[in-house]
């Protein structure tokens, strides 16, 4: 290998390609795209939680300076169109499949949350359409509001669907329940926390955005917008909702500003600017501001939990059992049943042995905008639960957390949890044990004694946390109801001057795949990174892809391109042979160059190249012309990333501030291709994570269900200053599932994090519990709650 | 936003003529409220009266014992001017503590305590500075210009021209800022001076920026951080919200009053 393609290569912190032109501003999004004859679309939202609309009045507003048409659901019902979907779909304990209430493009008679789209005003400007549509007469039936998910199964509460009794969506059920009670029934202890996971809204930097086109010519609609998987927005546009025929639909996904999961899902407002491109007969425009965003992206977690956790007489964990009921929002989304069922139930071992599992979790509809994956999606929810309930029962049986965690970690693999998951590869105790050394816990002691002489209470905590990425084989998925499959697919273009264009279906919205993607095919072929192009995100070009999400796009889409390389490889060695005249057994490539084993005959990689277009003399029955191979993988198992993570707090007592003094996370990421990308994902996930503990928090009027932290004087979005110095770490189990041996690591900030700072937080107050976020309020009252008065005063 | 005529006069007078004669006027100084206002379709004006570039109004001037700005001074030349930081390094930093680095190359002193705003931190360092804000027809007094929350001593057709900060002995403020939108949630202002001793709350009260008398008495007996600990606040009064409660607000007063005393010294 060159020097050059060393420094290139698989595990080197290689810069992001693709970084010169973001922050030259050569980006291309969504927004900076404008066609000639371009109008704007203004979407008229709902302002109540829940209402009956008796009228729609768009006369006044058709008169409007600028307004080109106005459409509502009407237009949209006499069109045929189908509402959206979810693709996924989750049965309920008695077999029964979920209870799916419409979700329409455009509201029909009844708006269910507020943000929830009424009419579309299209314009020749965005001033104009938005002035137009303060000019709509809806003539809304206010009705009472479902917020609560305390209260939202009640029988006297508010309906949000009809067709689904008690707001109940399903209620699934996974793991052994027999095997459980008799486990808790010879308990020696038993460990129990009613926990709440927050209501998180997803905030990526680049709001979501659509730009609908229509080809009267070639009956061709053209859709970009802000995606993280076109193909499937393309397939599920054409199949379900109908705006055209697959092959007449072409979905782009440009430069696309962050995701974190809102935008894996196909939402109303880029339906209805692509379908209303061919009725109007000009391009339309949408690109949503940040209040719509807080509004009507989807978003995330907001679960209420009582988890009981029973162990024997020597803290070793007997059996878990967990009741959740999950808030889905007013509509399924395109994944939201999976979310907190099949990507949370079956995590719930977390890291440990533990014989006996049983989960319920029911899904339930409330009028507020819909819940879907937001960044570890499922994972973070089930981290959290068992890492506090790990923590509790460390507390209340006098054991170490350390201790308690390696008398039950699991140390054989692979190993068959009772929650469907089968862990192919680990070393638990390695990332606790480097994640100790990392933050000097032995020191701890010492270090919380010198922050009371300062008046301040220091406090640590861990997680030790796994997740199931990679997503995921399709078989496996299938059989838990999933619409699709989520396998990946390459196809790497050589190029008669030996320069390579690869197309992948993983999508890179901030993830550097041009970067990952180009190292490992230019060391691969033994070329510069710079001959490499990594193609993605219009299905115009790639043939089909299921996009990125779910850490999935380095163990499932470079597995494809590894497939594809192999094909590429095969057959080119089979052109070298003939060139050469050898075997084809006998022939090497290495270092960009095929030699004839034992032999000094030779021939460099873009004279093959070359020869592969120029075909002269190809025996025609044994060669083709040309050097292009595609491939599609499918995983064999999910990949399990898993690691530690440690946190430690000093808090102010006279205001409640907590600072987090140290922060360490250890992960086992399997193989790493570009530590320097990987190290960006685990800090951004951990300020998600940190966003999650500490700061974020989705609140809806508990009456009139108005978002009441609508905007980011009220959502607390983490600020630089809000995070510390990350310590990072890594140990390596090899992924035996995927050629590469790669675990994904773009979750597991978010998954790991939010558990360590608070079971540090706990700690330093000497409290069972805590709510996310720990405002600086919040861990006041608990102070306040905790101390005697006479102390406090 | 809504549409509206834009009108940029070259001095104070013609600013002074567009306001008595536009049906709806709002005056533009800085447009860190107003601007996010407009853009959110909260506000219609006929007519916004940008005075944000007056010379006639950007100015500082240390004289004898008061140091002079004019209120379309921005927020950081106010944090950076040599003579405040010189005669009044409390105000200097609590005008480099406004917002973000954006926010105080744009707002104004004219337009912060115009608007004023429960959360802003000027109206607190005007009440506890015994400030004279003079307008284009009078001159007020800080402790009669605040009036309640978004409300000022104000009249239509009057414009603020200049404060007046006159030096302090000591003095220092202390904010403890809303996590989400980093405005004050309390903020104290504590000084010492020819008026004596005052100690101004902004952020915490429904009614805006207020003194605490039991505070300034303690001091003035007894200028030290520990006079003021054990000077407990009611809830009553004070602001509530997701947060933080009254009463949390209340107990951060006292915290914020005795470090900014510490922090007088």
């Amino acid at each position: 290998m060159s020097d050059k393609a060393s420094g290139e290569g698989i595990g080197q912190p290689v810069r992001r390609k693709e970084d010169f032109r973001f922050i030259t501003g050569n980006g291309h999004y969504t927004d900076d795209i404008t066609r000639p004859r371009q109008t704007w679309a203004y979407f008229l939202r709902s302002p109540h939680a829940h209402a009956r609309i008796r009228a729609i009045d768009t006369s006044q507003a058709e008169q409007a300076p600028g307004v080109v048409a106005i459409f509502t659901g009407k237009h949209v019902a006499a069109d045929k169109l189908g509402g959206l979907i979810c693709g996924w779909t989750v049965s309920s304990k008695d077999g029964t499949p979920m209870k799916v209430g419409p979700h329409p493009i455009l509201a029909l008679d009844t708006v269910r949350y507020v943000g929830d789209h009424v009419a579309m005003v299209v314009a020749e400007t965005l001033a104009d359409a938005r002035a137009a549509s303060e000019l709509i007469d809806v003539d809304y039936e206010p009705l009472p509001a479902t917020i609560s998910l305390d209260t939202c199964q009640n029988g006297n509460a508010e309906q949000v669907h009809p067709e689904a009794p008690r707001n109940t969506c399903f209620e699934w059920e996974l793991g052994n329940k027999p095997e459980t009670e008799a486990a808790f029934a010879k308990a020696s202890r038993i460990v129990k926390l009613d926990l709440k996971n927050n209501r998180l809204i997803p905030n990526a930097m680049e709001p979501r955005a659509a730009l609908g086109e229509y080809d009267k010519g070639s009956g061709i609609y053209t859709l970009h917008t802000t995606s993280q998987n076109p193909h499937v927005a393309r397939l599920v546009l054409s199949a379900f909702v109908g705006v055209a025929p697959e092959h007449k639909l072409r979905v782009i996904a440009p430069d696309v500003g962050g995701g974190f999961g809102s935008k894996i899902f196909i939402y109303a407002e880029e339906t209805a600017c692509v379908w209303a491109a061919a009725k109007v007969g000009r391009p339309i425009k949408w690109t949503g501001d940040r209040s719509e965003a807080f509004l009507s992206d989807a978003h995330g977690r907001d679960h209420l939990s009582h988890a009981e956790l029973a162990l024997d007489g020597n803290g070793k964990f007997l059996a878990l059992r967990v009741k959740t009921i999950a808030n889905l929002g007013a509509y399924l989304s395109t994944f939201s049943a999976s979310v907190p069922t099949y990507l949370y139930g079956t995590l719930l071992s977390g890291q440990y042995d533990i014989p006996a599992i049983y989960v319920e979790v029911d899904g339930v509809y409330t009028h507020t905008a819909p819940v879907d994956a937001y960044r570890g999606a499922g994972r973070p929810e089930a981290t959290y639960l068992v890492e506090r309930m790990v923590e509790t029962a460390a507390r209340e049986t006098g054991i170490d957390p350390a201790e308690i965690r390696r008398r039950n970690y699991i140390r054989t693999f692979p190993h068959q949890t009772p929650v469907i998951m089968n862990y192919d590869a680990g070393d638990y105790e390695a990332s606790l044990d480097a994640a100790m050394k990392a933050i000097d816990y032995a020191g701890f002691p010492a270090r919380k004694s010198e922050a009371a002489r300062r008046g301040k209470l220091r406090g640590i905590g861990m997680s030790s946390y796994i997740e199931a990425c990679g997503l995921a084989p399709s078989a496996a998925v299938g059989s838990l109801g999933a619409g699709v499959g989520l396998w990946e697919s390459a196809e790497v273009r050589v190029n008669p001057t030996g320069n390579v264009e690869v197309l992948t279906g993983s999508h890179s919205h901030g993830q550097g795949h041009e970067t990952t993607f180009a190292q490992l095919v230019a060391s691969r072929l033994g070329i510069p990174m710079e001959q490499v192009e990594i193609v993605h995100g219009d299905t115009d070009k790639v043939q089909f892809g299921m996009g990125t999400y779910g850490s999935r796009s380095g163990a499932v889409g470079m597995s494809a391109i590894v497939k594809a390389l192999d094909k590429v490889e095969a057959k080119a060695k089979k052109i070298a042979a003939h060139l050469m005249e050898a075997a084809v057994e006998d022939i090497v490539f290495e270092n960009g160059t095929f030699t004839v084993q034992g032999t000094d005959k030779s021939l460099p990689w873009a004279q093959l190249a070359l020869s592969a277009y120029t075909a002269h003399g190809f025996p025609s029955a044994d060669i083709e012309p040309g050097l292009k191979e595609g491939a599609f993988y499918d995983p064999t198992n999910f990949t399990f990333p898993a690691g530690c993570h440690i946190c430690e707090v000093e808090i102010d007592p006279d205001t409640g501030i907590t600072r987090i003094e140290k922060f360490v996370a250890v992960d086992d990421f399997g193989t790493i291709v570009n530590p320097m990308i990987v190290e960006g994902q685990v800090h951004g996930g951990i300020a998600q994570g940190i966003g999650q503990a500490l700061l974020e928090h989705g609140i809806y009027d508990a009456e009139s269900g108005q978002l009441v932290t609508g905007s980011y004087m009220d959502y607390c979005m983490p600020r630089a200053d809000d995070l510390p110095s990350f310590t990072l770490g890594f140990t390596k189990t090899v992924c035996p599932s995927n050629p590469l041996g790669m675990k994904g690591c773009g979750e597991a900030g978010a998954i790991a994090s939010p558990p360590a700072i608070v079971n540090a937080i706990t700690d330093a107050l000497g409290i069972r519990d805590i709510e996310m976020p720990a405002t600086p309020a919040r861990v006041w009252s608990a102070i306040q709650a905790a101390t005697p008065r006479a102390a406090a005063e | 936003m809504y549409q509206f005529n834009y009108e940029r006069p070259k001095s104070l007078a013609d600013a002074e003529a567009l306001l008595a004669k536009a049906d709806d006027p709002k005056l533009l100084a800085g447009g860190q409220t107003l601007i996010p206002t407009l853009k959110q379709r909260l506000a219609m004006p006929s007519d916004v009266i940008d005075i944000g570039g007056l010379k006639e109004l950007d100015f500082i001037r240390a004289e004898g014992d008061a140091i002079m700005i004019g209120a379309a001074t921005k927020h950081a030349t106010v944090a950076n001017s040599a003579d405040v930081r010189k005669h009044n390094p409390a105000l200097a930093a609590l005008a480099g503590g406004i917002g973000d680095p954006a926010v105080r190359h744009m707002g104004t002193l004219g337009g912060s305590i115009a608007n004023n705003d429960p959360a802003a931190d000027y109206p607190a360092a005007c009440l506890a500075l015994d400030a004279k804000i003079h307008t284009t027809k009078r001159l007020i007094e800080a402790d009669e210009f605040f009036k309640g929350m978004f409300e000022t001593a104000l009249q239509d057709g009057e414009i603020i021209r200049e404060v007046t900060f006159p030096h302090p002995e000591k003095a220092a403020y202390m904010k403890f800022r809303n996590p989400a939108s980093r405005y004050a949630m309390v903020g104290v202002f504590v000084s010492k001076g020819p008026w004596g001793i005052r100690v101004a709350v902004t952020g915490a009260g429904q009614n805006g920026v207020f003194r605490v008398s039991e505070m300034e008495e303690a001091l003035a007996k007894n200028w030290s951080p520990d006079a003021v600990a054990n000077v407990k606040l009611p809830a009553k009064g004070m602001n509530a919200d997701l947060h933080g409660s009254a009463e949390y607000r209340a107990h951060l007063v006292t915290v914020m009053a005795k470090r900014a005393v510490a922090a007088a010294g």
